[in-house]
């Protein structure tokens, strides 16, 4: 749920809106805005599920530190949620496990890069 | 790889971290930022409450709007800010790795400030790893900066300040908080923030601690318990709460993992968050040319950041010539006349003993080093 009115900040500028599709599903977020918190917005608190168990899991500190809130991104799995802003097409998809690291093509050996 | 230098580098773009470059900057060196979010501010943008202190401190004023002038203040002074950029990585030299645009940069400064703050303890209980389990400054984010409720029917563990003013600012936006559960016999924070929760009708629940949390996918209820005075659940006290979400304000750690890399000589100080990194009173840690502010030092608040950025940027463009002995020194009497302040009264009484002791113990650590 949206915070638009606020008692202290300005009213929320919805004005620009972009898509993002979460398991395929069309899902309205707030340009600028982190993944996490276009789907939480949309009622979506569990983001991946553990490796062994298959445990679901959602946002913790949101700051980009505890890596709970990992989804596959694009295609790039482990990407965190909540400091990825949203971009318009944006493919987002639940993570079952640890996710694999592809390398980009086009990319050197060794150069840093997953 | 590309290598660059300058004369300072700070890790973090946060309170610290942006009133250390506006000092360093201000004294004529060439000052760079690195910060891995997509924003400068850190969590000073959050903070919707007013801040306490004398009125050179802004007493009174709210948190984000202090960060705006000071981000303002930052950007008109000079300072290089790269966003987006990952510090990977320090080496004993003090040179540090960066992913800055895709590229892998070695950032090679003449002084390297570190602020890179804290991030939120957790506890564990049976449930805690359920989506709707956060923590209380992940809510906040997802509020004041987000503008997205993470739930709405909420239970708070902790009632110090975090949990307090975070219970507050989640109402304001449309939440309700059921209870605040406190294990400790009586209130963490401020009374002034307690009073306004609690004529909010919000019960805090002293003695209290949370023994589960219910629910197949996600958080759907909360059980209570009692505690007797070893913080011991007792049995048969158990009450269910019908609350989606959980938020922990169980303290926070400071993120050292950059200081323990770069070979810095830590202390123990509880009070302060664990394992903190040796400084002296100039804020240089036991590596020489290395200096630390802000929440990574110890966990305090806001205000104490700014000033500690301000000692360290001071600190760090003296050592390098910029600012004469007299100049700088004066500055520093200031700088700690100030934090003084904000480390005295009841609630600061117990952070001055702690800064007290992590000095301390910085100095017999160098006196034995020296002999």
């Amino acid at each position: 749920m949206r915070v638009a009115k606020h008692p202290i900040l300005d009213d929320l500028d919805q004005s620009k809106k972009v898509t993002i599709y979460y398991n395929g599903k069309p899902i309205e977020a707030l340009e600028g805005e982190p993944i996490a918190s276009a789907l939480i917005n949309a009622g979506i608190r569990s983001f991946r599920l553990t490796q062994r168990r298959h445990e679901p899991r959602g946002i913790f500190c949101a700051i980009g530190r505890c890596t709970d809130c990992k989804m596959i991104v694009d295609g790039v799995a482990n990407t965190r949620t909540c400091v990825t802003p949203v971009r318009d097409g944006m493919r987002v998809e639940t993570q079952d496990g640890v996710g694999r690291f592809e390398k980009p093509a086009g990319t050197a050996e060794g150069d840093g890069r997953p | 790889m590309r290598k660059i230098t300058t004369d300072i580098a700070i890790v973090g773009a946060g309170s610290a971290g942006l009133c250390a470059a506006y000092q360093a900057r201000s004294a004529g060196a060439e000052v760079l930022v690195i910060d891995e979010n997509h924003r400068p501010g850190g969590q000073l943008f959050k903070q919707l409450h007013k801040f306490f202190g004398s009125s050179a401190h802004r007493a009174g004023t709210r948190g984000y709007v202090i960060g705006r002038e000071l981000l303002e203040r930052v950007e008109k002074s000079g300072v290089t800010v790269w966003l987006d950029s990952v510090v990977y990585g320090m080496e004993k030299d003090r040179s540090i790795g960066v992913i800055h645009d895709g590229e892998n940069i070695v950032v090679d400064a003449k002084k390297v400030i570190v602020a890179t703050g804290a991030k939120e303890n957790y506890m564990a209980f049976p449930g805690s790893t359920l989506p709707g389990v956060m923590g209380a400054g992940a809510a906040q984010t997802m509020v004041n900066i987000n503008r997205v409720l993470p739930g709405k029917r909420i239970v708070m563990l902790g009632s110090g300040n975090v949990g307090l003013i975070v219970s507050y600012q989640l109402m304001q936006a449309g939440a309700d908080v059921l209870a605040i559960v406190e294990a400790a016999p009586k209130i963490g924070g401020y009374g002034v923030h307690a009073g306004k929760i609690r004529r909010a009708g919000v019960p805090i629940l002293v003695g209290h601690t949370i023994t589960r949390a219910i629910g197949e996918k996600e958080v759907e209820k909360v059980e209570i318990a009692e505690v007797d005075d070893h913080f011991r659940p007792i049995p048969g006290t158990e009450q269910i709460i019908e609350a989606d979400t959980i938020c922990l304000a169980v303290g926070l750690n400071p993120m050292t993992e950059l200081l323990w890399m770069a070979g810095c000589r830590f202390c123990f100080i509880p009070a302060f968050g664990g394992h903190v990194p040796m400084h002296d009173a100039n804020m240089e840690t036991t590596v020489q040319g290395l200096y630390v502010a802000g929440d990574v030092t110890g966990v305090e608040e806001a205000s104490s950041a700014m000033e500690e950025g301000n000692l360290a940027g001071v600190s760090a463009a003296a050592s390098l010539g910029l600012l004469t002995f007299e100049a700088a020194e004066e500055r520093r009497k200031e700088i700690l006349g100030r934090l003084d302040t904000l480390r005295s009264g009841m609630f600061g009484e117990r952070r001055r003993t702690a800064k007290e002791k992590q000095l301390a113990e910085t100095a017999a650590y160098e006196a034995g080093r020296r002999e």
